[in-house]
């Protein structure tokens, strides 16, 4: 269970985003998880409303984009999403592929508001 | 009036560039760096029992054991005349960049030829946290399943090396060997994957070779 510690970094990254703008508040954060991030969006979700419920942040949301992982068939160039199950090239069959999305763990937004 | 502000940062950039700068440490010091990761109980520390006894002469090497609450795994290890230092996470599910830069501060890290890191028994947790190592070996052991692979994706995704371990406890268990690689083919086409128990000793001089043949590379640029 590291989504607590996952969810005190982003919000020291909004802390240090709002510390250069003084005179306004953050109202969200958008984050952009990867199928092979290794998070679970509810446990983040989770462990970020119980680090800001009664801080200086609330009501501070967490906005949580998940993304699937996609491949790019090294020999046909088809890209396709892919479940966890199988990397098979859906057009040519190749399993020669390269991972193109699916590892994000990224901060992409900061939604901020006069305080 | 709300604004929105753009951001395009790693959640763990804080991680990220102290992981950097321990890479660029390792690779200008020629170090080799694997980073154990498995279950607990997989068998991390009994293969770097193994590996210890089986190391040649004169390779340099040493490890870190993390673990949430004992010294247990340094003083199995420590048996073997190599330096072991054990990182008590105190709570914590995995090792981060951090911790590794603490613990080898007073290491000189041009008397090394590899380090070796065991982390904490972990599948999901370890995933997420760049040590700067060259490569994460996941283990898994014949007792575990034939699933794990797709149950726990980020891991197996990651590693450049799969060890199977137990395999000496293969007849006692149903455990279908090509499914399990199937499946962690299915995540990752690309890992080599190296069948061991520490038992019998099948299996340890892939992985011994597999280990000599990056301290020799590393090595290579240093001469
Ligand atoms: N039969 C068998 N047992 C093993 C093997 N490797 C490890 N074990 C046992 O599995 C248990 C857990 O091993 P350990 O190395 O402590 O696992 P760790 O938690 O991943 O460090 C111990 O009782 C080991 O003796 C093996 O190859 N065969
Ligand atoms: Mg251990
Ligand atoms: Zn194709």
């Amino acid at each position: 269970m590291h989504e607590l510690s996952i969810a005190s970094s982003i919000i020291e990254t909004v802390r240090g985003e709002i510390a250069s703008r003084p005179g306004r508040r953050a109202t969200a954060v958008g984050v952009r998880i990867g199928a092979l991030a290794a998070i679970d969006a509810d446990a983040l979700r989770f462990g970020f409303d119980a680090i800001v419920k009664d801080s200086d942040l609330e009501p501070l949301r967490i906005d949580i984009e998940q993304i699937d992982r996609r491949q790019r068939c090294l020999d046909c160039s088809t890209e396709f999403e892919t479940d966890r199950y199988t990397l098979t090239c859906p057009a040519c069959g190749s399993l020669r592929g390269a991972c193109i999305a699916g590892e994000e763990l990224d901060i992409t937004f900061i939604e901020v508001e006069e305080a | 009036m709300t604004d929105v502000i753009q951001v395009q940062k790693k959640v763990l950039s804080e991680n990220a560039r102290i992981a950097n700068e321990l890479r660029e440490k390792f690779a200008r010091t020629c170090v080799t760096v694997v980073n154990l990761i498995s279950a607990p109980g997989s068998g991390k520390t009994r293969l770097l029992e193994r590996t210890l006894e089986l190391l040649p002469d004169g390779v340099r090497a040493a490890v870190l054991t993390g673990d949430i609450q004992t010294e247990k795994d340094a003083e199995r290890l420590a048996r073997f005349g190599y330096p072991v230092r054990q990182i008590t996470t105190g709570g914590t599910c995995h090792l981060d960049a951090t911790m590794i830069e603490r613990h080898l501060i007073d290491w000189d890290l041009d008397d090394l030829d590899i380090l070796f890191i065991e982390n904490v028994g972990n599948l999901v947790c370890p995933s997420s946290y760049d040590l700067g190592e060259e490569a994460k070996i996941v283990l898994l052991s014949v007792t575990e399943g034939e699933e794990k692979p797709l149950k726990y994706p980020s891991i197996f995704f990651k590693a450049k090396l799969i060890v199977l371990t137990k395999t000496d406890l293969l007849p006692y268990v149903p455990f279908d060997l090509e499914l399990a690689k199937l499946n962690a083919r299915s995540i990752n086409a690309d890992a080599e994957i190296i069948e061991t128990s520490c038992q019998t000793g099948d299996g340890l001089t892939q992985w011994m070779s597999w280990l000599e043949a990056r301290v020799l590379r590393n090595a290579a640029v240093r001469s």
